[in-house]
């Protein structure tokens, strides 16, 4: 059996293809202005990789905050149904799920068979999302790729206004004002964003194991100050911006099961 | 060479910075002058008062450093006055920066501030302050001496603040003090944006641009959506009149029109400093000022 899964995020689609229980392939697209264009891109590219056409496929299922404009999809599911299922597939012990894309974070609580329990969400707000760093990194003149690895070299942390992107830019600015050194500045912009998921996260509860997905799980920067706000060691995926077009995936596998 | 600005370059969230001095007035060694120093996140305001009335005012951007914003900000409310840093009794600092004030003998918050210069600005009747400044929005209830009975404050988000506003205006290419009445140019009043956060009208505004719809529609969807945040902070401290908005915003006529709607009640009119009346936005000044005043008062009975 072959499903496919979409994630129409609000910066890039992602799929993937899951065949007879594993991931077999890969894509990606930026999501621009048309969100259903760059569905098919990422599709097609997955299925490219595959070796597949789009009949060959016995289900897709879309999820992210665009999947209404998913084409050719057969069902959806909610961001928080795919991010339980993809994280208990990826991590069996897994029982907290955070997922922090670039504008929301959110953070699901599961069982053991990947069923979404209860969840927390921080949405239409920049700030504890992958915005946050990204528009820090610009007012610190940065390579957003960069500001992970520089950050660690920070001996101690300033601390900046984290409610608020606008006004964590001005605390970036005076920071720069007074000289502060960019690693020291960089650490305290994820410090900020860490303190903001983590006090979500522990809205919710800290379940173990804790596992970490969204494309800001790949910032060593975020990484860092998250574990240290959450105290607990926190898990992550070799791909972890795929996991809710895995998720996805799984729950088309489950939908063609029933049928 | 000469390079002429380009049209990008054109900061349209830049507002006009001035001074003013009512020179009919005279001082003399004698009177209680006191100054009053708004630091804010934005913009700094100082105050100069005779015995309690006001005399001159300074409106200009805070810049990275507080101290230096309140000084020069004093100075500009200085000009043409002839006074000197000594000649004055009291000075007292406000805002955000107000603890960064060097030449203020006391610090004194920009809440009780705002009331007590609402009161001097509009009267006794005044009894809830909606202030809009660069960073927070603050609504304040007060009696009937501008003394503070209860206030929320939302300085969490930029949604609504000056700053906040001062981005959209960059994003529309609008100067920042048309953008009331822009805002105000539709024949119909959209459905207000769901999202508030500054940091996503960027992609929200471009959406709607794209969907066809004018700037004109954009903005008012936007000041529609501010002007609801600030009327819930309102109706949460509870309204009750006369009612009064100070701080830069109070400009704003798309906001202001849109609250007196969503409250059902018009505020007192706004003062015009361009027709030799006084600026809400120098209400927070002018409480210092007052409390200047007043300190001194007990200093000598004392």
């Amino acid at each position: 059996m072959i499903t496919c899964g979409i994630d129409l995020g609000t910066q890039s689609v992602k799929a993937v293809i899951f065949k007879d229980g594993e991931i077999i392939s890969r894509g990606k697209a930026s999501s621009g202005f048309e969100p259903a264009k760059a569905a098919e891109q990422a599709a097609g590219e997955a299925l490219k990789e595959a070796k597949l056409s789009l009949s060959d496929v016995n289900h897709i299922t879309a999820t992210g905050s665009a999947m209404d404009m998913a084409p050719n999809s057969n069902s959806t599911v909610s961001m928080m149904g795919a991010d339980a299922k993809a994280g208990v597939y990826l991590f069996p012990n897994a029982r907290t799920i955070i997922d922090v894309g670039a504008e929301e974070a959110r953070a699901v609580k599961c069982d053991d068979n990947g069923i979404m329990i209860d969840f927390v969400v921080n949405e239409r707000c920049a700030a504890g999302a992958g915005a946050f760093i990204e528009a820090m990194a610009r007012a610190l003149e940065v390579k957003l790729e960069d500001m992970g690895p520089l950050s660690l070299e920070a001996e101690r942390a300033n601390s900046i206004n984290a409610s608020c992107v606008i006004f964590g830019e001005s605390d970036v600015v005076s920071l720069i004002h007074r000289q502060e050194s960019k690693p020291e500045i960089a650490r305290a912009i994820f410090e900020a964003m860490a303190d903001r998921v983590s006090s979500m996260v522990h809205r919710l509860g800290i379940n173990p194991d804790v596992v970490l997905v969204g494309g800001v799980a790949k910032d060593v920067g975020f990484v860092t100050s998250l574990k240290r706000k959450l105290g607990v060691d926190v898990l992550i995926p070799e791909y972890p911006e795929y996991a809710g077009a895995l998720g996805a995936a799984l729950v088309a596998v489950n939908r063609v099961k029933k049928v | 060479m000469n390079e002429t600005p380009k049209k990008e370059d054109v900061e349209y969230w830049r507002w006009q910075e001035y001074h003013r001095v009512f020179s009919e007035k005279k001082w003399k060694k004698k009177d209680i002058l006191t100054a009053g120093i708004d630091v804010g996140s934005v913009g700094s305001k100082a105050a100069i008062m005779i015995d309690g009335e006001v005399y001159s005012w300074g409106v200009m951007r805070t810049g990275s450093n507080s101290p230096d914003s309140a000084k020069k900000v004093l100075d500009w409310a200085m000009e043409k006055t002839g006074l000197r840093l000594d000649d004055f009794k009291y000075i007292v600092g406000t805002g955000y920066g107000r603890v960064n004030v060097p030449m203020a003998k006391k610090a004194i918050t920009e809440i009780a501030c705002h009331a007590k210069g609402a009161n001097y600005i509009w009267g006794p009747s005044v009894r809830t302050v909606l202030d809009v400044g660069g960073q927070d929005i603050k609504a304040i209830r007060c009696d009937e001496t501008g003394r503070v009975t209860a206030f929320l404050m939302n300085d969490k988000c930029a949604a609504g603040t000056g700053r906040g506003m001062e981005v959209f205006a960059d994003l529309l290419k609008i100067p920042i003090e048309k953008i009331g009445e822009v805002s105000l140019k539709v024949e119909e009043e959209p459905p207000p944006v769901s999202c508030t956060c500054v940091a996503f009208a960027k992609t929200e505004a471009m959406g709607l641009l794209r969907k066809g719809w004018s700037k004109e529609k954009v903005l008012a969807a936007y000041t529609h959506a501010m002007a609801i945040r600030m009327g819930n902070l309102i109706k949460r401290v509870g309204l009750k009149r006369e009612f009064v908005i100070t701080g830069g915003q109070s400009k704003n006529i798309g906001i202001v029109t849109r609250i007196e709607k969503q409250l059902g009640v018009q505020c007192l009119p706004m003062p015009d400093w361009r027709k030799n009346g006084l600026d809400a936005m120098i209400a927070g000044a002018i409480g210092a000022a007052l409390f200047g005043k007043a300190l001194y008062e007990k200093e000598q009975k004392s």
